[in-house]
């Protein structure tokens, strides 16, 4: 193909086409600026990552469930968790009794999701208030800063060094268990890891354009702490519940496996184990239910904060 | 690094201070005196008691007692067996804690550091996903149940080794296993995300295109980096152990000092309790001193004195 022939062709096309062929294109600016696609927020990207990653949406599937059964799972069956039935101890899971009996004949359905109720509520309550806690003594320690931040934070150090667990038995200990002792000894040293991490995002935030802006614009410290900073260390903060809840309900297992759990006739998963350990051989239903559950509340946490974490991360966006 | 370490001992006597303090205060919050239970005692048979262990003191003094005593390595008398001191339980029994102790931190790291390694090496291979379901796994499962697992299917179902005691080399499988599950998992996670972020980084390709030979670049690059938080680790990984063997040694019938803690708790064998704690607490401040003393000689960062803004 030579270059002269090629000319030849173009020169064909061209005649070919025509003015008619032209239409006069509109060019408006605004068109360039216009958005197409609707706008995602932060949260609605987050749950768009969230919902394509299956294992973490097994795991809230899981939570779902395990939250509702709490709720309602002790309607279930007709019998009463603390119901002793003399007549019946002891039995295998049947028709009549799902999970099968204790050794006071207690149905072991309703007491497992009795249990629930109370590790649930023991794990939830627990890093409820370690986020109030550390959100705010972590958030003025970060915000306030300087002198009073480093000597905040030097007492947070101390009290982390103290060894929780310790600290949680002889709590319980002196003041005798109950809900609330239990759900408070959690409470003494969980704070810090939460107030650590708001402190973190807060003293990298502070010196951001935006909160320059809105204190050029005249917010007051505490409007710029709560309307500013505190929602932008969220992302964080959600991931570090997700592994509180877990911490606590755990710990609150060892209590119980320690004797040191809730009283009867309450019970809860940790103290069904621990009274389902000493018959293991005889009787493997009553510890099978329980620790089939709060491996799988762990289980489920875990899959879900994973999820959670990575879809949060912006380093992972794609 | 002189400064980081002094830093770092001035914060071990600060807990231990505090820890010491809190166990007082909470001995002395108990309601009555540790006389109450005896049957009927006679008022002057009570003073003398209370004045041969110095209740009769101002709390003050009391308080100032108890910690010189402390400071002289003694932790007090149980009130419930025979007047024993807490110190001769601790080490009658802690030995056995200790081996056991030691046995599953050694086995929870080397586990958890080769299967984190085998992970992140093998990533998004077939490896991976199983060492990460086996971690993950590791994380739910409670000790207590995995001990009660373990103990029913390999002592019981199929007997190869012996349900409770310890007192051959064999006998230390099942509880280690059982106290390091968790730990293990833990580690094998932490290992794979750290070495996954060190493989990925610039100055591993830097290395590489420098010509270094893939196994210096393993040795010193890859590792120091991805095992420095492992290091980290090994504070919270003792608290674990200790907290673990309360548990497994219960289970496994074996009499170290986290059995004799269950049964004071049970006793309510208070002075017994607080002794037994500031034992672990010690145990566990000097762990973490331990670990932070070898983060300094291992991070770089440290060695020249600046530390990152917010990391602390």
């Amino acid at each position: 193909m030579t270059l002269h022939n090629q000319n030849t062709a173009a020169a064909e096309l061209e005649l070919a086409l025509t003015t008619e062929h032209f239409q006069k294109a509109v060019v408006d600016h605004h068109d360039a600026e216009a958005i197409e696609r609707a706008s995602t927020s932060a949260w609605k990207d987050v749950w768009y990552r969230l919902s394509r990653n299956w294992t973490a949406m097994t795991g809230l599937c899981i939570l779902t469930a395990l939250i509702v059964m709490a709720i309602i799972g002790p309607w279930l069956t007709p019998y009463d968790f603390s119901k002793n039935d003399l007549m019946s101890t002891s039995l295998a899971p049947s028709e009549k009794h799902w999970f099968g009996t204790d050794d006071l004949g207690r149905d072991m359905f309703a007491r497992t999701w009795m249990g629930a109720r109370i590790s649930l509520i023991v794990g939830f309550a627990a890093a409820f208030i370690n986020l109030i806690i550390g959100v705010i003594y972590g958030g003025i320690m970060g915000y306030v800063g300087g002198r009073i931040g480093d000597i905040m934070n030097k007492i947070s150090e101390i009290i982390y060094s103290i060894p929780d667990l310790l600290v949680a038995i002889l709590l319980v200990v002196v003041f005798e268990p109950s809900l609330l002792t239990i759900i408070l000894a959690f409470c003494l040293t969980g704070w810090i890891n939460m107030s650590w991490i708001v402190r973190g995002q807060i003293i990298q935030l502070k010196n951001q354009e935006y909160v320059l802006a809105s204190r050029s614009l005249g917010a007051s410290g505490m409007r710029i702490l709560f309307r500013h900073l505190l929602p932008n260390t969220l992302g964080p903060i959600i991931v570090m519940l997700t592994m509180a809840v877990p911490a606590a309900i755990f710990g609150e297992a060892v209590l119980s496996f320690l004797g040191l759990g809730v009283q009867l006739p309450a019970a809860s998963w940790g103290t069904m184990i621990n009274d389902g350990t000493k018959v293991m051989l005889l009787y493997p239903w009553r510890m099978l239910f329980p620790a089939i559950m709060i491996s799988l509340t762990m289980l489920a946490f875990n899959m879900f904060g994973d999820g959670l974490r990575d879809a949060l991360d912006p380093k992972l966006k794609k | 690094m002189l400064r980081y370490m002094l830093n770092k001992f001035v914060f071990f006597f600060l807990a231990m201070f505090v820890l010491s303090s809190i166990t007082f205060i909470l001995m002395k919050a108990i309601p009555g005196d540790p006389f109450i239970s005896e049957k009927a005692v006679p008022p002057d048979v009570k003073a003398r008691l209370l004045a041969q262990y110095g209740l009769d003191k101002p709390l003050f003094i009391q308080y100032t007692t108890y910690l010189t005593n402390l400071l002289s390595g003694d932790l007090g008398i149980s009130m419930k067996l025979a007047n024993r001191a807490v110190v001769d339980f601790i080490r009658d029994s802690f030995p056995l804690s200790l081996r056991l102790g030691i046995a599953a931190i050694f086995t929870s790291v080397i586990i958890g550091v080769t299967l984190g390694m085998t992970a992140a090496f093998r990533h998004r291979k077939l490896m991976d996903s199983t060492a990460m379901i086996i971690a993950v796994l590791g994380v739910s499962v409670p000790s207590f149940v995995m001990a009660a697992v373990l103990q029913w299917l390999f002592a019981v179902r199929i007997p190869m080794f012996n349900v409770v005691g310890l007192v051959q080399a064999k006998d230390y499988v099942l509880p280690t296993l059982a106290l390091s599950a968790m730990p293990i998992a833990y580690i094998a996670r932490l290992t794979r995300s750290n070495m996954l972020e060190v493989l990925h980084s610039d100055y591993i390709k830097t290395a590489r295109a420098k010509g270094l030979n893939s196994w210096t670049i393993m040795r010193r690059h890859v590792l120091r980096n991805g095992i420095l938080p492992v290091v980290t680790f090994l504070g919270p990984l003792t608290a674990n152990v200790i907290t673990g063997s309360f548990i497994i040694e219960q289970i496994f019938g074996i009499g170290g000092l986290g059995k004799i803690y269950v049964q004071s708790i049970g006793n309510r064998d208070y002075s017994l309790i607080m002794g037994i704690t500031i034992f672990y607490g010690l145990i566990l401040m000097t762990a973490r001193l331990l670990t932070d003393i070898a983060y300094g000689f291992i991070d770089p960062r440290i060695k020249l004195g600046k530390r990152k803004e917010g990391s602390a």
